[in-house]
């Protein structure tokens, strides 16, 4: 059971006049091997919360608990995805790979073997010796999840995974990720803020506003995907055709819209 | 700085700049502007080169020199990056040993490595301890700082990523802050061996019992200034090889992690 449990959380930063309030007596949960998508504008704190639940950042007030444990560290047991990769640029794939299982003393045939199956499931064989640097942003971020995939995590916690990368190379990468966790199912937080790839990947899309950073609105996909059969579908334009896809990313769409702030621009 | 020069163009700059720096010498010495015995020719101390490898001064061939001399170098500055880049990178992670280390640090760095003579030559003579404490002291802070500074510069990112992933404080110095710290570290390994070698002859010119430096001191003794040239020209050879043999470990770690 790894559940990720956010209750109350608030995170202030400064003090007096310079008080700013990132995130508001938030609070969600993201079910056991639930994939929960978290859209909202730029300094919303979604990313906050991520790296609460990845022990990055700490809460000034309220709880977060994976598992049933309050979050004190950064640990194996919560892979992260980060926007930029952060693959050891010194380290090759197959090393980047293994830094995670050395961490947990998994012995070393064993571990060959995770590595193998997880540089198979990711599309990455012949670039096992390979640098980060020798990859394209697409073949570096499989590596960033085969790095996270390879230890067998509870919580997987993506930070805007694909924000980096074209609209060609994201679009597969949404594929492989739906076809990975379909395999490999896995409780996931996903930072993004992209509407169609949340209604795309997630189970459920939490939508928040800034300013103070809040809940605004939780959308149920899962009912509508498992309903209108859009694992049917291999591609992933042929299910943003759907009447049903077209409703959710319209709806969401919408109450990100009714918080965009004139004043801002 | 302006356009790149293809290598042949370079090769003959550098040339010209050694023969203009010949001809200004050899000019000096042809007009006297100081008496011959002072300022003798280049080929006078060529040639006296050549005969101090073959003919014993102060107990020693040149190269018996050299290789004394290289030889407290090499223990006093292998010693400094072995002492220096470790701690520098441990206090880059660790805070309570930055605030440990730094103050004793910060006030001791300041006084030059040649004030440490007397107590070297004290403490642990003039032969070898004595010597690679000098060196020591020369090469030690450019090693700690850069390792330091290199360390905590470090890419939050690379930092996070290895937390994540369980790696323990010592893991992550060892395999992240190390690596990443690389190009910094060896900028001030550069500045390093400098500083040590410079140190080195400093203190061999005013306490050894061997080595270039005392070779020079005792040409000057006997007012031969054509062996204290070829010192001097033998320390600045090597100490140009020092730093061609770093810069090129610079340039293969720079190409192994495609900066």
């Amino acid at each position: 059971m790894a559940d990720i449990v956010l209750d109350g959380v608030s995170r202030v930063f400064g003090h007096g006049d310079k008080r700013f309030v990132a995130l508001d007596k938030v609070s969600y949960t993201v079910a056991d091997n639930e994939f929960v998508a978290v859209v909202g504008p730029s300094g919303c704190g979604k990313t906050t919360c991520m790296r609460m639940a990845a022990g990055l950042e700490f809460p000034t007030s309220g709880t977060c608990k994976v598992g049933g444990k309050i979050v004190d560290r950064p640990g194996p047991d919560r892979a992260v995805v980060f926007q930029q990769f952060a693959l050891f640029p010194w380290k090759t794939v197959q090393q980047n790979i293994d830094f995670g299982l050395r961490s947990l003393n998994v012995p070393r045939s064993e571990a060959g073997d995770r590595i193998a199956a997880s540089i198979k499931l990711m599309g990455l064989e012949g670039y096992e010796a390979a640098y980060p640097h020798q990859l394209s942003g697409g073949m570096q971020q499989r590596v960033a999840i085969a790095r996270a995939y390879v230890l067998n995590p509870q919580v997987l916690l993506m930070d805007e995974p694909f924000g980096a990368l074209d609209a060609q190379t994201r679009t597969v990468m949404q594929e492989e990720l739906l076809r990975v966790g379909r395999i490999n199912p896995r409780t996931v937080m996903f930072i993004t803020h992209a509407v169609e790839e949340a209604v795309y990947l997630a189970d459920r899309v939490i939508v928040m506003t800034r300013r103070p950073g809040r809940i605004k609105e939780t959308i149920d996909v899962k009912p509508v995907r498992l309903a209108e059969k859009w694992d049917n579908y291999e591609r992933i334009e042929d299910v943003m055709d759907l009447e049903s896809f077209v409703h959710l990313r319209t709806r969401i769409w919408r109450l990100l819209r009714e918080q965009h702030d004139p004043a801002d621009h | 700085m302006g356009p790149a020069l293809p290598t042949r163009q370079l090769v003959l700059l550098s040339a010209v700049g050694l023969a203009i720096f010949f001809g200004i010498w050899t000019g000096a010495a042809w007009l006297e502007l100081a008496p011959r015995r002072f300022l003798p020719m280049p080929w006078d101390v060529i040639d006296r080169a050549f005969k101090l490898t073959e003919t014993r001064f102060s107990g020693q061939t040149l190269q018996g020199h050299l290789v004394i001399s290289v030889e407290r170098y090499l223990r006093g500055f292998i010693l400094a990056v072995l002492v220096g880049v470790p701690l520098g990178l441990l206090m880059g992670w660790y805070r309570w040993l930055d605030y440990i280390v730094t103050p004793v640090f910060d006030a001791l760095r300041f006084v030059a490595p040649i004030a440490w003579v007397p107590f070297a030559a004290l403490w642990f003579g003039t032969g070898i301890g004595g010597p690679t404490m000098i060196i020591f002291a020369g090469a030690f802070p450019p090693c700690l700082i850069n390792a330091y500074r290199g360390a905590r510069y470090v890419e939050t990112r690379y930092i996070e990523a290895a937390q994540t992933l369980g790696a323990s404080g010592l893991r992550v110095v060892r395999e992240v802050l190390l690596p990443a710290s690389l190009p910094s570290i060896i900028a001030g390994l550069r500045i390093s061996a400098g500083a040590g070698w410079q140190s080195l002859i400093g203190a061999e010119l005013i306490a050894a019992n061997a080595g270039v430096g005392l070779m020079m001191v005792r040409g000057q003794a006997a007012l031969d200034t054509s062996i204290v040239m070829v010192g001097m020209i033998a320390v600045g050879l090597i100490g140009l090889l020092i730093d061609v043999a770093l810069r090129g470990a610079e340039t293969w770690i720079k190409a192994k992690q495609g900066h």
